[in-house]
């Protein structure tokens, strides 16, 4: 037998390489505007950032200054309370979808349900925690952006966990149950925890997105220029924040635009670097000690 | 010498998946402190009959039985017996090492007992010991009982499982191809393993190796598509099967 290098060898291995180069260009593609958001408003915002930024609360317009500490703090604010309410329901509808009646029509019409939820413009979110909440209390108030966050968080909460679970293999489930321990404490005591890290990824991906949401506040919690934190009384938010000042005509006003966009960036680039962080400690803890090791034995 | 007690019998075991029916009554009488070993080809149903025998093949979805299981002379499949305190008492060894994630290896053997509300920590500590030992993985593992139990090796994991088992005291233990994803090496200590068990266990093994089931099994059971064909010592099974299939499947000839 004869082993040549044949033209039908080179050209099998240049489809290889051209297959991979489309699939290296599209890894940049998805990369490209990431960064570019980044740089762009580090660049336009970081400018406008100083102590003040933080810790004051907008000034009278023509006075150069103040701050936007009231929308930073009423952002978190926000998100806290949709996420109180979301993140518990989510998880245990993601349970429910993943571990109990699978195929009965309850769970079949949920999973559509959440589908659709997941689909809904974040306008009409906005107008539904309207209806629900604002109109009754005849105010814009702070709990009804929260609940009009809570629905953003709901769906991507629910789904995330029904997915981690469902990866959880089935002979992880039948071990517990031959050990003569019940179903509720296995998927309790066993398969959810063994999952914590998934569903925690999942609950931070969900709470990120929600602080970046501007819609579901436009007539909701509103937005005001002081501090409050009045949970039936308007209350700002970086997003809507943003939105003023960048439409209004004044300069120091949509120069201060770019800084809360870029602190809203950092906020949910922190969220997630810290959940990773938290998840992978027993990694950094390591890597470090590695580090520690490495840069010892150098010394010596 | 005394006669030994059945500790456990089906009889006319009938297993379904819906429609189909994948074990056609079946009854066989297990004594305690022996090796029962079930062989048979893929698919004749063996490993549906071994999970019948802890009500675990019941979690399928539209799976279910017919027939009696009876344990100490009490029907398992009775409507009033709680499938819970049935699998405290009949234990199962899966055919892959499956050690649960996220928990420790001291953390695994003794799971079993702390969610049945065992809290006293020396009584814990003891047991894992105990139960470690009797699985012959105790001297591995003392010095590193909070690493995970997925950072053991497979033959490790496997013997770390039937810790796991015999940690709740069950006086039946179900093994369904305890060895088929592990090396010869850990497969003799896990054979060697069982041989120990015995002392104390009534041991039910399925298995898709024949020299494994005349090595270590009192007595076999011969399966063709749901059908009992042949049973008895596993001695007279090998070497002078009754039934022309069981000679014909033992030889290599069918199967």
């Amino acid at each position: 037998m004869m082993i040549e290098t044949t033209n039908y060898y080179r050209w099998r291995k240049f489809k290889n390489r051209f297959f991979q180069f489309l699939l290296i260009m599209a890894a940049i593609a998805v990369l490209t505007p990431i960064l570019l958001i980044v740089q762009y408003t580090f660049v336009k915002g970081a400018g406008s950032l100083n102590l003040d930024f933080f810790t004051n609360l907008p000034k009278p317009v023509g006075e150069v200054g103040g701050g936007m500490r009231h929308a930073i703090l009423g952002t978190l604010y926000l998100v806290a309370i949709g996420a109180a309410i979301a993140v518990p329901i989510g998880i245990m509808a993601g349970i429910y979808l993943a571990e109990f009646d699978k195929k009965s029509a309850l769970s079949r019409i949920l999973s559509f349900a959440i589908d659709l939820l997941t689909g809904v413009p974040s306008i009409i979110v906005g107008i539904f925690a309207y209806i629900l909440l604002v109109v009754p209390m005849k105010s814009f108030n702070a709990m009804a952006g929260g609940v009009a966050l809570s629905i953003i968080i709901l769906p991507i909460v629910t789904r995330a966990t029904e997915e981690i679970l469902k990866l959880v293999p089935d002979h992880i489930r039948e071990a517990g149950l031959a050990l003569g321990i019940p179903r509720w404490k296995v998927i309790f005591m066993i398969v959810v925890p063994g999952s914590f890290k998934g569903i925690f990824t999942g609950v931070m991906l969900a709470i990120s997105r929600a602080a970046g949401e501007t819609a579901p506040l436009l007539f909701t919690a509103f937005g005001n220029m002081y501090m409050s934190y009045r949970i039936d009384q308007p209350m700002a938010s970086l997003p809507v924040q943003i939105y003023n000042y960048a439409i209004s005509p004044f300069e120091d006003w949509q120069r201060q635009a770019w800084g809360g966009a870029f602190v809203l960036i950092i906020i949910v680039l922190g969220i997630n670097l810290t959940s990773r962080a938290i998840i992978n400690r027993n990694e950094l803890i390591n890597f470090f000690s590695e580090l520690k090791k490495k840069l010892n034995s150098k010394k010596a | 010498m005394e006669e030994a007690k059945t500790i456990l019998s089906t009889k006319n075991l009938e297993c379904f998946f819906g429609d189909f029916q994948a074990v056609k009554g079946i009854s066989i009488d297990y004594k305690e402190k022996s090796i029962n070993a079930i062989i048979g080809p893929s698919g004749c149903g063996k490993s549906t009959y071994l999970r019948s025998l802890n009500r675990i093949h019941e979690e399928i979805p539209g799976a279910y039985n017919k027939g009696e299981v009876n344990l100490l002379g009490k029907n398992i499949y009775e409507k009033d017996v709680d499938p819970v305190l049935i699998r405290r008492n009949i234990g199962m060894v899966f055919q892959k090492p499956n050690p649960f994630p996220s928990l420790s290896i001291f953390d695994n053997v003794v799971i079993g007992l702390k969610l049945q509300g065992v809290k006293n920590k020396s009584l814990l500590q003891e047991k894992a010991e105990h139960s470690l030992r009797k699985a012959a993985l105790w001297d591995e593992v003392k010095d590193k009982l909070n690493k995970p139990g997925t950072s053991l090796s497979g033959g490790q994991q496997q013997r770390l499982c039937i810790a796991r088992t015999i940690a709740v005291d069950p006086p039946v233990i179900l093994m369904d191809e305890p060895t088929s994803a592990l090396d010869p090496i850990a497969t003799a200590s896990i054979e060697e393993l069982m041989m120990e068990l015995k002392k104390e266990f009534c041991v039910i093994i399925v298995t898709h190796n024949m020299q494994q089931a005349a090595r270590v099994a009192d007595n076999t059971a011969f399966f063709v598509l749901g059908e009992l064909i042949e049973q008895g010592a596993s001695e007279q099974i090998f070497t002078n099967p009754k039934q022309k299939k069981t000679e014909d499947y033992i030889t290599g000839r069918f199967g």
